[in-house]
C-alpha cells in the first residue's frame, strides 16, 4: 500500500529530475511525453487512493521515510500522512496538474525551452504533493517554500521580460513576509506543545497536555489566548500564500507567468495551500476563537475587495486573478466560521472551474496572438465556438448558477452557496457582516465574469484586422483537458456535496477535519431562512443583468459611469493603490536605510572613528609604499611572528619563575 | 600518549610536509608549476581522506574528547595536547574539505610566485586544523594567531589592486582582538596554573574574573567572526583577497570565532556568558538586519555576498548564547552550512570575475542564455543562502531561531526578518546577473562552466542539498557534546543562583 503513495508523490519528481537533467538531449517531445505520462499515472493513482481512503473508515495512514531534523526536543521525519483531507488534495493537485501538463503541450508549442517548462511544472507538482502529505509543521513548511520556489521560477519563466522578473521577485518576497509569521507560528507550536508532529499536537490538544503559559514578545498568554496568537501567526502565512487582503499584491503580477501556470499554481492548487493548512490544523484553530474571527474578517474583506477590483480591470488574466483572490476569501470565511468542509468543498470545485477559466483565457490569448486586453477583443464567439462554450460553463460555475433547493446547479453553485448560507447560519455580528460582504461580492462576481464574456466574445471585433485574420480555435490537445475540467465544473458539486458538507460528512471526513462539540454549523444550515438561500441566486441574476445592460444593450454606459464616478473608478483600477503604498512604505524605505547604514554608519562612523581609522591612516601610507615594493608586506608578517613569539616566551618564562 | 596512531598530529602537520616538498621543487618552467600544483592538490586531498577516516572512527556516543594525544612540551600545563569532540570534529573535516577547492580554484588565476602561494595555503591548513584540534589554550592561540600570517600574505601579495590597505585593516583589527585574548590567557594561567582545556573546562572561575576573561576573549572572537561593529574589515578584505583566500576566510577561518565561544566563553565563563548574552543578542540582531539592508544596496557582487555572509553569522552568535540544545546545534550547523554556501557563492562570483575582470553587478545580465549550467548551480547556492528548506541553510537558521524563540521571542522575531531581507538581496543579485536578455556584446562570448569549474561547484551544490535533506550524519556528531555543554552551562547557572539565594 505504501508503494502506492510513494508513486503518487515521487512520480512527478522523477519526471522533473529526468527532464531537468537530460531535457536537452530528450528534446521537447520526449520531455513532454515523460512528464505528462508520469503525472497522469499519479493522477489515476490518486483517484484510487481517494476512493480507498475517503470511502472507508480507516484511520490516518502514516509512512515514515527518512529522519530529517533531530535536535534536543525537536524531532521530525520525512513522511507521508494520508487521510481524507490529504486524499482530496491529492486528487485536486494531480488531476489539475495532469490536465495542465497536457494542455501545455499545445499552449507552449512555440516556446523553445519546453523541457525547462515541463521540469518546473513537475517540480511544482511534487512540492505541492509533499505539502499536502506532510505529517509535521516543518515538512509542511518545506512544501510551502518549495511551491514558492516553483512559483518564482514559473512566473519568471520568460526571463527576458523585465516585468516577469519583477513579478517573480515580488511573489517570492511577499510570500516570505507571510512565511516569516508562519515560522514564528511554528516556533510557537513547538514551545507550547514541545513537538511539531500533527498527530502529537492533536493528541495533546485533546488531552490538554500542553504548556498553559506562552511568552510572546513581552506578553504572557495562557490557555486559549496562546493558541490564538499561534494560529494568527500561522494564518498570516496563509494570507501570503493564498493572496489574502494586505498580502495579495503579488497575485495579479504573477499573471506574467505562462497561462497554464496561472491555471495550475495561481488558481487551482498553490494558492489554496493556505486554506489546506488551516483545515489541516483545524483541531488547533477550532480552539482559537479570536484567530477564527480574524480569518473570517480577512476572508470577507478579501472576497469583497478583490471582486470590486475585478469589476474594472481590462487584462483578461488579471480579472481572473482577482476573481481567484476573491474566491479564496470565500474559503477563508468558511474556515473562520468553522465550516471546514465547506471551505474544502469550495477549494475542490473552484479548482475545476477556475482552471477551466484560465485555460479558456489561454485559448483566447492564443487565438488573438498573445493579446490580453479585453478592450482589443470582442466578437470572438463565431471564431472560437468551443472555447466560447467552455468559458460559458466556467462562468456559470464561478457565478454559482443553479436553482436553490434542487439538485440542479453547477459545481460553484453548491459550494459557494454552502459558504454564504453557513456564514448566515453561524451567527454573531462578524459572521453576519461577512455574510453581507459575500453576497455583495457574489453580485460583483456575476458582473465581472459576464463582463469578461461579453467583452471578449460578443459585440463587434475590436482587434486589428490582421489579428482577426489569424484567429483560430485551440488544438484538441488543449480542448480535451478543458472539456474534462468542464465536466468537473458542472458536476463536481452535485455529486460530492453530501460527502464534503452534507449528510455523509462524518463518514467521509472520518475525523480529518476536527469540529469541537459546540460547533454545529452543519445543523444550522437547515434553519437558514429561504430568502438567504435565494440571495445568492438573486445577486447572480442581478449581476448578469447589469453586465448585459452595460456591455450588450447600452455599450456607452461603462464610459459614462467611469466618467461620472471617476475617483472611485481610478481607485478600483489602481487596485486600491496598494502597490504604491507598499512601494513607498517598504521598498523605498529599505533601500534608503541600506544606503544610509552603508555610506554613513559603516563608512563614515565606524570606519572613520573606530579601529578602521587607524587602519585607514596607516593604509594611506602603505598603499604608496606597497606600489613601490610589494615585498614590504613581508616585514609586517615577520614583525607579527616576532611579536607572537615574544609574547609566548614571556608567558612561559614569566610563569616558570 | 595513547598507543594508537596519532592521526590528529598527522592531519595537522601533513600539509606542512607538503609545503616542504613544494619548497624543494625548483620554480622554473611550466613543468615545475604543474608539479607544484599537483603536490599541493594531492597533499590536500590526502589530508581530506584522512579526516574522513578520523570522522568514521569518531564515536558519536562519547561526548568527551577523542583521538587524544598528549606530550609534555613547555612544562606543566603547557603541553602539546590534541583531541576532538563533537564540537570540533566536523570543523576539521570542513577545513580539509575546503582546501582542495582553494587550490583548484587558483589553478589559473595565480601566475606569479606560485610556489610561495601554495606553501602559504598549506601552512594555513596546518594552522587551521591545529587550532580545531588543540586541547591546550596556548596551542590553540598559536595556531589561531598563526593562521593570520599566511592569510595576511595571501591577501597582501596575491590580492586585488587595494590589497595592501585591505590586508592592513584586517591585520590591525585581528591584532587588537588577539592581544586582549593573550592577556586573558596569561590571567588564566596565573589563576589556574594550567592552560590545558579539559582542566579549564572543569575549573570554576570567580564571577568577576569570568567577566574580565569573557570580555578579553570576546574581543578576539567578535573580530574574527565578525560581529557588529567590528565587521568593517571584512568587506574590504573579501573583495581584495584572491578567490581562494576569500574561500578559506569565509569558509573556515571565521568559524574560529564561533568555535571559540563554544570552546571557551560558554563552558568556562558561564556566568559571564549569561550576563552578556543580551549584548550578544542585540549585536546578532543588528548583524542580521543591518548587514542585510546594506547588502541590498551593493553594486559589487563580492561585496554583496560579503555583507550577506556577516548577516548569516548573526544566527550563529544568537544561537550559541541562547544556550539550549536546539540553538547551539543550530549554531554549529549554521557554521558548517555557511562553510559550504559562502565558499560556493564566492567561487561562483570569482568565476565571473575571472571571465570579465569586474565585480560590478551592472556589468552583467542575461547570463542564463549562454551559461545555463552556471545559472542552475548559482540558483541552488542562492536558495541555500536564502535558507530554503531542503538546503543546509534552512536547518541552521531554523534550529537557531526555534531555540532562541524558546528563550527570547523578541530576539527570534527580529532575527527572523532576515528570511525576508535575504530573499530580497539575493533575488535582486540573481536577477541582474543571470536573468534578462543578453544585450551586452562583451558577455556574448562567455563560455559556460569548464570541467574544472564543475568539479568545484557541483560537489558543493550536491552537499548543500544532501545535508539539507539528510542532516543526520552531521547532527548526530553534535548531540553528545552539545548536550554536555548545555547541561554544564545550565548547571553552573543553577548553582550560582542557589548560592545567591542563600
Amino acid at each position: 500500500m505504501s508503494l502506492f503513495y510513494y508513486a503518487i508523490v515521487f512520480l512527478p519528481f522523477i519526471g522533473c529530475l529526468i527532464v531537468g537533467l537530460w531535457g536537452g538531449r530528450l528534446g521537447a517531445r520526449g520531455s513532454e511525453f515523460i512528464t505528462c505520462s508520469l503525472v497522469v499515472i499519479a493522477a489515476l493513482l490518486s483517484w484510487g487512493a481517494f476512493i480507498s481512503v475517503a470511502f472507508s473508515d480507516n484511520d490516518a495512514l502514516r509512512i515514515s521515510l527518512l529522519p530529517w531534523l533531530a535536535s534536543g526536543r525537536l524531532h521530525c521525519d520525512w513522511s507521508l500522512r494520508i487521510d481524507t483531507l490529504t486524499a482530496v488534495m491529492l486528487v485536486v493537485v494531480t488531476t489539475i496538474s495532469a490536465l495542465v501538463h497536457i494542455y501545455s503541450i499545445g499552449y507552449m508549442h512555440h516556446d523553445a525551452s519546453r523541457p525547462r517548462f515541463f521540469a518546473y511544472l513537475s517540480f511544482f507538482t511534487f512540492m505541492m504533493l509533499v505539502l499536502v502529505t506532510s505529517d509535521n509543521m516543518v515538512q509542511l513548511f518545506f512544501g510551502w517554500e518549495g511551491v514558492g520556489l516553483a512559483s518564482y521560477l514559473l512566473i519568471g519563466f520568460w526571463y527576458q521580460k523585465p516585468a516577469a522578473n519583477a513579478a517573480a521577485i515580488k511573489a517570492f518576497i511577499v510570500n516570505r513576509v507571510g512565511d516569516f509569521a508562519f515560522l514564528l507560528g511554528v516556533f510557537g507550536i513547538f514551545v507550547i506543545f514541545g513537538t511539531v508532529g500533527f498527530d502529537d499536537i492533536f493528541a495533546k490538544m485533546l488531552t490538554g497536555q500542553y504548556a498553559d503559559k506562552f511568552y510572546f514578545l513581552h506578553w504572557q498568554f495562557s490557555g486559549q489566548k496562546a493558541l490564538d496568537v499561534v494560529c494568527i501567526l500561522l494564518f498570516i502565512g496563509a494570507m501570503g500564500k493564498s493572496a489574502q487582503f494586505l498580502l495579495h499584491t503579488w497575485l495579479p503580477d504573477a499573471m506574467e507567468a505562462p497561462t497554464p501556470v496561472s491555471a495550475l499554481l495561481h488558481a487551482a492548487t498553490m494558492v489554496t495551500a493556505g486554506v489546506f493548512m488551516v483545515a489541516r490544523l483545524s483541531p488547533l484553530f477550532e480552539h482559537a476563537p479570536i484567530a477564527l474571527l480574524t480569518i473570517t474578517a480577512i476572508g470577507a474583506i478579501t472576497a469583497f475587495f478583490a471582486a470590486s477590483v475585478a469589476l474594472v480591470q481590462n487584462d483578461i488574466k488579471r480579472i481572473i486573478a482577482f476573481s481567484t483572490c476573491s474566491q479564496l476569501g470565500y474559503m477563508f470565511v468558511a474556515l473562520g466560521i468553522g465550516a471546514y468542509g465547506a471551505a474544502i468543498f469550495h477549494l475542490f470545485t473552484h479548482a475545476f472551474f477556475k482552471a477551466l477559466l484560465f485555460q479558456g483565457a489561454g485559448s483566447i490569448i492564443h487565438a488573438v496572438s498573445d493579446e490580453q486586453d479585453i478592450r482589443r477583443m470582442g466578437g470572438l464567439r463565431k471564431y472560437i465556438p468551443a472555447t466560447y462554450w467552455l468559458m460559458i460553463i466556467g462562468t456559470l460555475s464561478l457565478t454559482g448558477f443553479g436553482i436553490p433547493g434542487t439538485f440542479f446547479g453547477t459545481a460553484g453553485f453548491f459550494s459557494k452557496d454552502a459558504i454564504i448560507e453557513a456564514s448566515y447560519g453561524a451567527g454573531g455580528a462578524l459572521a453576519h457582516s461577512a455574510f453581507w460582504l459575500l453576497v455583495i461580492a457574489a453580485l460583483f462576481t456575476a458582473f465581472y465574469a459576464w463582463r469578461l464574456i461579453f467583452m471578449v466574445f460578443h459585440g463587434k471585433p475590436r482587434a486589428p484586422v490582421d489579428i482577426m485574420h489569424h484567429v483560430h480555435e485551440a488544438p484538441p490537445v488543449m480542448l480535451v483537458p478543458m472539456v474534462l475540467l468542464a465536466v468537473g465544473a458542472l458536476f463536481a458539486g452535485v455529486v460530492f456535496l453530501p460527502y464534503f458538507f452534507g449528510a455523509e460528512y462524518q463518514l467521509f471526513w472520518n475525523g480529518a477535519l476536527f469540529v469541537s462539540a459546540d460547533n454545529n454549523i452543519l445543523q444550522q444550515l437547515h434553519f437558514v431562512p429561504l430568502w438567504v438561500q435565494w440571495a445568492g441566486f438573486a445577486v447572480m441574476a442581478a449581476g448578469f443583468a447589469a453586465a448585459l445592460l452595460f456591455y450588450i444593450i447600452a455599450p456607452a454606459l461603462p464610459a459614462q459611469a467611469a466618467r461620472l464616478l471617476s475617483p472611485l473608478y481610478k481607485f478600483l483600477l489602481n487596485k486600491w493603490y496598494f502597490d504604491e503604498l507598499y512601494n513607498f512604505l517598504f521598498v523605498r524605505t529599505a533601500f534608503a536605510a541600506g544606503l544610509f547604514l552603508w555610506k554613513i554608519v559603516d563608512i563614515k562612523i565606524i570606519d572613520g572613528l573606530g579601529p578602521g581609522a587607524i587602519a585607514a591612516r596607516v593604509a594611506a601610507v602603505t598603499d604608496r609604499v606597497a606600489r613601490l615594493q610589494t615585498g614590504y608586506l613581508y616585514h609586517y608578517a615577520f614583525a607579527m611572528l616576532i611579536g607572537v613569539t615574544a609574547f609566548i616566551t614571556w608567558i612561559i618564562f614569566g610563569s616558570l619563575n | 600518549m595513547t598507543d594508537q596512531w596519532p592521526i590528529l598530529s598527522t592531519l595537522t602537520f601533513l600539509p606542512l610536509f607538503g609545503a616542504l616538498l613544494i619548497l624543494v621543487i625548483k620554480d622554473e618552467g611550466e613543468a615545475a608549476k604543474r608539479n607544484i600544483r599537483n603536490v599541493a592538490l594531492l597533499t590536500s586531498l590526502f589530508v581530506f581522506v584522512l579526516t574522513l577516516i578520523m570522522w568514521a572512527g569518531f564515536d558519536k556516543n562519547n561526548p568527551g574528547f577523542q583521538w587524544r594525544e598528549q606530550i609534555d612540551w613547555l612544562g606543566k600545563g603547557l603541553g602539546y595536547h590534541l583531541g576532538v569532540d563533537g564540537l570540533s570534529v566536523l570543523f576539521v573535516v570542513l577545513a580539509a574539505f575546503l582546501m582542495p577547492f582553494a587550490i583548484l580554484a587558483s589553478r589559473y588565476s595565480v601566475k606569479e610566485r606560485l610556489k610561495e602561494y601554495m606553501v602559504a595555503f598549506l601552512i594555513l591548513e596546518t594552522t587551521i586544523i591545529g587550532a580545531f584540534c588543540a586541547l591546550n589554550a596556548l596551542l590553540f592561540y598559536i595556531f589561531f594567531e598563526g593562521s593570520l600570517i599566511p592569510i595576511f600574505l595571501i591577501i597582501g601579495v596575491w590580492g586585488g589592486p587595494h590589497r595592501a590597505a585591505a590586508a592592513l585593516k584586517f591585520f590591525l583589527y585581528t591584532l587588537l582582538g588577539s592581544l586582549l585574548m593573550l592577556v586573558g590567557l596569561m590571567a588564566i594561567y596565573w589563576q589556574v596554573g594550567t592552560l590545558d582545556i579539559p582542566v579549564l573546562l572543569s575549573y570554576h572561575f570567580p564571577v568577576t574574573m569570568q567577566i574580565w576573561l569573557w570580555l578579553a576573549f570576546f574581543a578576539s572572537f567578535a573580530v574574527k567572526l565578525p560581529m557588529f561593529p567590528v565587521h568593517t574589515w571584512l568587506p574590504d578584505t573579501y573583495v581584495q583577497a584572491p578567490t581562494a583566500g576569500t574561500l578559506m576566510l569565509s569558509g573556515i577561518l571565521l568559524k574560529f570565532g564561533g568555535y571559540g565561544f563554544l570552546r571557551f566563553s560558554l563552558p568556562m565563563f558561564p556566568l559571564a556568558s549569561a550576563k552578556f548574552a543580551p549584548l550578544i543578542f542585540v549585536l546578532s540582531v543588528i548583524a542580521v538586519i543591518y548587514m542585510s539592508l546594506i547588502a541590498l544596496v551593493q553594486k559589487d557582487m563580492k561585496r554583496l555576498i560579503a555583507y550577506s555572509s556577516v548577516a548569516h553569522i548573526g544566527y550563529v552568535t544568537m544561537g550559541i548564547f541562547a544556550a539550549n540544545i536546539e540553538a547551539v546545534e543550530g549554531a554549529v550547523f549554521q557554521m558548517l552550512s555557511h562553510g559550504l554556501v559562502a565558499p560556493a557563492l564566492f567561487l561562483s562570483v570569482g568565476m565571473l570575475y575571472e571571465r570579465m575582470r569586474t565585480g560590478e553587478i551592472s556589468a552583467y545580465g542575461g547570463l542564463v542564455n549562454n551559461m545555463p549550467k552556471f545559472a542552475a548551480v548559482f540558483m541552488i547556492f542562492t536558495m541555500a543562502n536564502i535558507g530554503l528548506p531542503g538546503t543546509t541553510g534552512f536547518i541552521g537558521e531554523f534550529l537557531t531561531l526555534i531555540g532562541t524563540f524558546r528563550e527570547h521571542s523578541w530576539i527570534a522575531l527580529f532575527a527572523a526578518t532576515g528570511i525576508i531581507l535575504s530573499a530580497a538581496y539575493m533575488l535582486y543579485l540573481y536577477r541582474y546577473i543571470i536573468f534578462g536578455s543578453l544585450s551586452r556584446e562583451s558577455l556574448k562570448s562567455l563560455l559556460d562552466l569548464s570541467t574544472r569549474e564543475k568539479c568545484l561547484l557541483y560537489p558543493l551544490a550536491g552537499l548543500i542539498i544532501f545535508f539539507g535533506i539528510y542532516p543526520a550524519p552531521l547532527l548526530n556528531m553534535l548531540h553528545g557534546s552539545v548536550e554536555l555543554l548545555v547541561n554544564n552551562y545550565q548547571q553552573a547557572l543553577a548553582n550560582s543562583n542557589a548560592i545567591f539565594a542563600k
